[in-house]
């Protein structure tokens, strides 16, 4: 069953004809997903790899029956794109695009705000599900099926994670990079609340990183609401207040948002906490193999 | 990017927003001509990217030019230390001189994307002229919040917030005059931070942003034509400035292990690891996803150039990314530029065996790693050693 893409996914790429948009999707069909088509605004008509481009979200759902779609358009198109794929009904948007305007994000998740669309994103590596599905850039080979979900602020880092579970034959279930924007779609919040009710999940790691308070509310769902165990990481204690870490949404300012009040606040709320990255997998193996 | 405050007043006052009548100085001789222009008592305001310049000695009340020219003098080229800039200071470089106003009472407001609530969010306070954390931790109480919806921060809406606010009559409405203005201007230029602070009522009933900070979204450029004039380079890390210039995301730190990653994630958590291994990371640094033999090479020149660097720390995990790519990119970076520096190596991912060959087959003395931990207490050694 896993969460938000399976093999029942539909998935359109928003972006298909582009460099990335046509390596990733070739990459997702090679690991199985269906991948039924591409958006390209006046290239409808064509086709690209094989697979049909249409001109607008809603051509490409009422020929091909698409249910989610992921996003490879640069980021000055990169919202509308996403309001596109929400008014065509898409019930998962995942967008990887990094730089899009804050503002246009801010207009973006107004607009979803109680719609039926979930997204994913943006500046995140995407959903993969393992055995089964996968939109975005996350490398399918490092994936082994298994009962363990991942949801990360940073893409290398998830890789990590999944890697140091395979290797420990750990598999996963699904994994979920939500981005490292400082607006964003799904967070933490809501994809605990997906595992929680995931039959097909033990277990989760949970990788955040400095800025914001994602962690910290992720903290309280987890101590009132979330019944699994959690192992977690947050990067950037050694990160300097005021700089942004490479991602626009890694700041310490105001003093909020350092990586040692979200430990805290994760570990108050009974997440078992490693200080380093490299003790990911083995500290999940601990609580499984317990 | 960060402007000047003098940048920030004329952004604000594009919009409707009173700022004292004021002109930018690059000597001592401009700073006179600009006093004896404005006329009567002026302010000499040291122009850097950093706030508390009041506490650095940055700003000066005096009677009229030549004490202008000579309070210039004593500013521009000096180091300023205040609380934000760090022990190092910032070196002045231009000035703002502004008539003197008279001051009856100090506001705070400041506009930011927040990040808990998904929206623009207007915060006010009759506590002006402090520093807002601080506030914020002492009397939470004195400090107001409006959050603005789609559709734009509303007049009655701004009244609201001037009236909690104590303001009465016609400062009142001066006052939310501001606020809309400011929210308007956040909109048009594209911000991520509007704080005018303080925001004084003068002693004949005037609301005027007496200090006003902005920060423009990097990521929005594309729509700005004008933003790029608006960098001052002076502010900036060289090193820094050079690595955006090549697709690299480097921030410059004060240890002695300079970091290669990829990924801005794993680029933290590689400083953090260094640290628990008992050693201090010389910087971040973003390679990207794609890391070409380019940026790779560009990375090591900019590692290399930091004198401070003993050891290289090379943390990479392949995913779209071949490490046997990589691998051969990093020899030739180290063949073209002479590299004598220890250089520790961590490979993972896609091709890794393949990766590890390609550097044991190369005749340079990298040290090899095969996990994080094993890596970070290797470099921390040879840059010690």
């Amino acid at each position: 069953m896993a969460v938000l893409i399976d093999r029942h996914t539909r998935l359109l790429v928003q972006g298909l004809t582009g460099r990335e948009g046509a390596f990733h999707a070739r990459q997702a069909a090679a690991f199985g997903t269906t991948v039924v088509g591409g958006v390209t605004p006046g290239k409808g008509g064509t086709s690209h790899d094989g697979w049909p481009v249409f001109d607008t979200v809603g051509d490409a759902v009422r020929e091909t029956g698409a249910n989610a779609s992921v996003i490879f358009v640069p980021p000055r198109a990169a919202g509308d794109a996403i309001l596109e794929a929400a008014d065509a009904g898409l019930a998962l948007v995942v967008c990887i695009t990094e730089g899009i305007p804050t503002l246009d994000m801010l207009h973006v998740v107004q607009q979803l705000d109680g719609g039926g669309t979930r997204l994913v994103g943006p500046n995140c590596p995407g959903v993969l599900t393992a055995g089964q599905a996968k939109a975005g850039i996350i490398p399918g080979h490092i994936s082994r099926e298994g009962r363990i979900g991942i949801i990360s602020r940073s893409g290398t880092l998830t890789y990590e994670a999944m890697h140091q579970l395979t290797r420990l034959g750990l598999g996963q279930s699904t994994c979920i990079g939500i981005g490292g924007d400082p607006l964003i779609g799904t967070t933490f919040v809501d994809a605990l609340g997906l595992f929680e009710a995931d039959a097909d999940t033990d277990a989760v790691v949970l990788i955040g990183e400095i800025g914001g308070s994602a962690e910290e509310e992720a903290a309280a769902f987890i101590r009132q609401r979330f019944s699994k165990p959690v192992v977690g990481f947050v990067a950037g204690l050694t990160a300097p207040p005021g700089r942004r870490m490479g991602h626009a949404g890694a700041i310490i300012s105001g003093g909020r948002g350092a990586a040692a009040d979200k430990m805290t606040a994760l570990e108050g709320a009974g997440v078992r906490v490693v200080r380093s990255p490299a003790d990911i997998g083995s500290a999940v193996a601990g609580i499984i193999r317990a | 990017m960060k402007i000047h405050e003098y940048q920030a007043k004329a952004l604000l006052a594009r919009f409707g927003i009173p700022v004292p009548r004021g002109e930018v100085a690059f000597t001592p001789d401009e700073a006179r001509a600009a006093a004896g222009r404005l006329g009567g008592r002026v302010v000499v305001k040291a122009q850097i990217h950093a706030g508390g310049r009041g506490k650095g000695g940055g700003v000066r009340v005096v009677a009229g030019p030549d004490e202008a020219a000579q309070a210039a003098g004593g500013m521009l080229g000096s180091l300023l230390v205040t609380p934000q800039t760090g022990p190092a200071g910032r070196t002045v470089g231009r000035l703002l001189i502004e008539e003197a106003l008279d001051i009856a009472s100090e506001l705070y407001l400041g506009l930011l994307i927040d990040r808990e609530s998904e929206r623009l969010a207007v915060i006010a306070s009759a506590a002006g002229g402090m520093e807002i954390e601080e506030v914020a931790v002492a009397t939470p109480d004195r400090i107001h919040r409006q959050a603005v919806s789609g559709s734009g921060l509303q007049a009655f809406q701004a009244r609201e917030l001037a009236f909690r606010l104590g303001l009465t009559g016609s400062v009142a409405l001066k006052a939310a005059g501001v606020m809309v203005a400011a929210e308007r201007a956040f909109r048009d230029l594209d911000a991520s931070l509007v704080e005018i602070n303080p925001l004084v009522v003068t002693g004949d009933g005037a609301v005027q942003a007496l200090d006003a900070k902005v920060t423009l979204d990097d990521s929005a450029y594309f729509r700005h034509a004008g933003h790029a004039e608006l960098r001052d380079p002076a502010e900036e890390d060289p090193l820094e400035v050079e690595a955006s210039q090549h697709g690299l995301n480097y921030i410059r730190l004060d240890g002695t292990i300079g970091c290669m990653v990829n990924g801005a994630g794993l680029a933290m958590a590689t400083m953090d690891i260094i640290k628990l291994a008992g050693g201090e990371p010389a910087n971040f640094l973003d390679v990207g996803g794609g890391a070409s033999a380019g940026q790779i090479r560009q990375a090591f020149r900019m590692l290399l150039s930091d004198s401070r660097v003993k050891a290289v720390l090379i943390n990479i995990f392949g995913g779209i990314l071949r490490c046997d790519v990589l691998a051969e990119g990093v020899i030739a970076a180290v063949r073209e530029l002479d590299v004598r520096l220890p250089v520790v190596v961590r490979l993972e991912g896609t091709n890794v065996e393949e990766g590890r060959a390609v550097l044991l087959g190369s005749g340079f003395d990298f040290t090899t790693a095969g996990t994080m931990d094993e890596a970070a207490t290797h470099a921390v050694a040879l840059a010690a050693g």
